[in-house]
């Protein structure tokens, strides 16, 4: 995938666009003779590319600007006409000097009018599209008509409903009555084709996306149509056997309910849920992600499209890495000492004894699933204090799509800020583990890690005088806190993380945070104050200008500048 | 029982494959010579057949559900094959069909071919046989036998119920 820099300098002047003039619906207009295709490569210009340049929109369900073209719905057919030729090889012209245009039609049947599908048919100088003609609108309420022959217009219990293409196209180009009285055909339900999705045949409007997207997206050849005619069905070679990483963006490609995910199906209707911008937190990728939440619990993740980093694309094991944000064990109250406590008491507490502590017997561990603006108040909090710092690394296996082998969402927010042992994460962990055992550090502060799995052991922890901890869930290392933080999932918080590739992206709050939890940005502004003297800002926004202007790598960033889909940086 | 192809069509096999500047091309001729020597094309027949060319079973899966003359089931004895097309069918070949199906205690109105609990018989009706001169007729196995009447189709029965 293209990673677009752009805080680079500026890229040279691109070439010349080829230009082609052809009339869409009347209207003069000019669109490149060349556009990229799926694969980003520049192929002429298809029809459906120039009407959507013209600011218009064409029906499709087989189609997917990020998938080989297949043409076989047959929902996009346009009516068109190219310029009339004379015997004379040259243009006929009207009687006011415009170019005469023939119509496509049947070649026994002059009157119809022959449509080609938008999506494969390339445009050629001085052709006329009529994407709104009463021919184009006949010829999509056949197509429609004709899809939806066996569908079973199951749409009460269909998980699609609502987001569906059939119903969205039944409502702006369908008939209002089936004409249908014959019995439809009955196919297969409820097929279990992999370990995450459910396939129902009677829904299914046979466009192959998921097959060209398991084939030559995912690499897995594991989809098929068998009993090709009239009971046709998309299948997998074994009940089940659809099982690769990427199998649940067949979900969203589906643009039907035919696939249905496991995780989701019956859950909730889509229309009840809010919509949250925000990026997957399971590798170093970053990828972006809508969370779709209701009444404060998440329902699912879905891919946000943002080619920079992941395309219209997710993996399967980040889609569902949402559920721990919701177990019942979270942590939910400020403990001192064991002892249930307000936040007040255990922030003047902590600051009082930060601000105490001699220089250099406080030492830091953050975590790289924290945001960037969290590590870089923690790094000031670290610098007044002269604290060793350092960041636990998780490294896993990565795979040639999506998955990063780093499993830290931001490694690179921890490194830039500071916080991070260079070049290797964790590399400080053995330092702050002696210096802990020598007695030189009495004051550990830990965020969001388990530390006693990372050679601080629960021995070395009853050597502190203070451990300062926060975290989400429980763990061995917040059992032996003297001070527990309840902190906030990405998804009850605002913030950034910096992806592997050094791009900016922003999350939003998609849900309240469970009990007395609280954003860590939040009381680490009020403990960085208290402890520095500094005073910083109040808000996210603030909160990232300041670290923009702070940190070299961050330098000319702004909150609002980084968009729904981020920026990237140096690295 | 387990699946194993004799070298020898192993091997004519494999020189097949290189008749075709794909592979994959092959697929129709492997699917073709299995059906031939195991009668029928079972799960490790796809199996193998996508391995040897470089598929996934699904690729094979999805031709051998596309011909109908491709049988996934195991075939009785003996195969009766009714002519169904418009000569046969103008001749009696709908009673014939029938005539065997009510005999074998077959269900007469099924599309699908059929073969009877003892494995011995199955009953399909099937396209034109290009002998329509005299219908009806009668795929038996790998013979053509012209103008079948309901006697004939009992000496049939007779005959294969013997085997």
């Amino acid at each position: 995938m293209s990673n677009a820099a752009t805080t680079a300098p500026a890229p040279a002047a691109p070439p010349p666009v080829e230009k082609i003039r052809i009339k869409v619906d009347g209207r003069d207009v000019e669109v490149p003779k060349l556009l990229p295709n799926w694969q980003g490569k520049l192929e002429p210009t298809t029809m459906l590319q120039a009407i959507q340049i013209a600011g218009g929109e064409v029906p499709h369900y087989c189609y997917h600007p990020k998938l080989p073209v297949a043409g076989n719905c047959r929902m996009c057919l346009v009516e068109f006409g190219t310029p009339m030729i004379g015997p004379d090889r040259k243009p006929v012209l009207n009687e006011d000097g415009s170019p005469k245009i023939a119509k496509s039609v049947l070649p026994y049947e002059p009157s119809t009018p022959r449509g080609a599908i938008a999506c494969a048919t390339p445009i050629s100088p001085g052709m006329e599209l009529y994407p709104n003609s009463p021919a184009t609108k006949q010829m999509r309420e056949a197509v429609l008509e004709s899809l939806l022959i066996n569908h079973p217009l199951d749409c009460p219990i269909c998980d699609q409903a609502g987001e569906c293409k059939l119903q969205e196209y039944s409502v702006q180009h369908g008939q209002a009555t089936s004409r249908f009285v014959e019995a439809k055909v009955h196919k297969p339900k409820a097929v279990d084709l992999g370990p995450r999705i459910v396939l129902d045949d009677e829904r299914c409007v046979l466009c192959t996306r998921c097959i060209r997207f398991s084939k030559d997206i995912a690499g897995d050849d594991a989809l098929g149509i068998v009993n090709r005619g009239s009971y046709n069905t998309i299948a997998a070679w074994k009940e089940g056997a659809f099982d690769n990483n990427y199998t649940l963006n067949t979900v969203d490609l589906c643009p039907v309910g035919a696939l249905t995910s496991k995780d989701f199906r019956f859950k909730m209707r889509v229309w009840f849920l809010k919509e949250t911008k925000s990026v997957c937190t399971s590798c170093g990728t970053g990828c972006n992600i809508t969370v779709g939440s209701r009444e404060g619990a998440i329902h699912r993740y879905e891919p946000r499209e943002n080619d920079a980093v992941n395309g219209p694309w997710m993996c399967d094991a980040g889609r569902l890495n949402y559920k721990w944000v919701a177990r019942e064990d979270r942590l939910k109250d400020v403990l001192i000492r064991g002892a249930k406590a307000g936040w007040n008491t255990a922030l003047k507490e902590i600051s009082a004894k930060l601000a105490a502590a001699p220089q250099g017997s406080v030492a830091l561990i953050a975590s790289a699933r924290q945001t960037t603006e969290e590590l870089f108040l923690l790094g000031k909090l670290a610098r007044k204090l002269g604290a060793l710092t350092d960041s636990v690394p998780r490294l896993g296996e990565g795979d040639r799509l999506l998955v990063n082998v780093d499993k830290n969402p931001n490694m690179n927010g921890a490194w830039l800020t500071g916080v991070a042992a260079v070049p290797a994460a964790g590399g400080r962990l053995g330092l702050i583990a002696e210096a802990i055992r020598s007695g030189q550090v009495r004051t550990l502060i830990v965020f969001g890690e388990d530390v006693t799995k990372c050679g601080i052991g629960t021995d070395l922890l009853a050597k502190l005088e203070t451990l300062i901890v926060s975290d989400i869930l429980p763990s061995a290392t917040t059992a032996t806190a003297t001070y527990l933080l309840p902190g906030c999932a990405h998804a009850e918080k605002r913030g950034t993380f910096v992806n592997a590739k050094g791009r900016v992206q922003k999350f939003m709050k998609a849900v309240e945070p469970k009990g007395d939890a609280r954003a860590e940005w939040e009381f680490l502004h009020e403990l960085v104050h208290n402890v520095t003297g500094q005073n910083g800002f109040s808000t996210i926004e603030g909160l990232f200008n300041q670290m923009a202007a702070e940190v070299p790598a961050f330098s000319g960033l702004e909150w609002a500048k980084l968009g729904d889909t981020g920026v990237t940086v140096q690295i | 029982m387990t699946f194993s192809v004799p070298s020898s069509l192993e091997a004519q096999l494999d020189e097949l494959a290189t008749h075709y500047p794909v592979k994959r091309s092959a697929s129709l001729m492997f699917l073709h010579a299995l059906q031939e020597h195991f009668g029928h094309i079972t799960d490790e027949a796809i199996e193998w057949t996508a391995r040897k060319l470089g598929l996934q079973p699904i690729n094979v899966l999805e031709l051998v559900t596309f011909y109908p003359m491709f049988r996934r089931e195991k075939l009785g004895r003996t195969h009766v094959k009714v002519c169904r097309t418009l000569s046969c069918a103008l001749a009696g070949s709908g009673e014939l069909r029938e005539h065997f199906c009510k005999k074998l205690g077959l269900d007469p109105h099924a599309h699908a071919p059929q073969t009877t609990p003892d494995g011995k018989f199955t009953v399909e009706f099937v396209e034109c046989l290009a002998d329509c001169g005299n219908a009806p007729v009668v795929l038996l196995n790998d013979d053509l036998l012209p103008k079948v009447s309901t006697a004939q189709a009992d000496e049939i029965i007779a005959k294969g119920k013997g085997l």
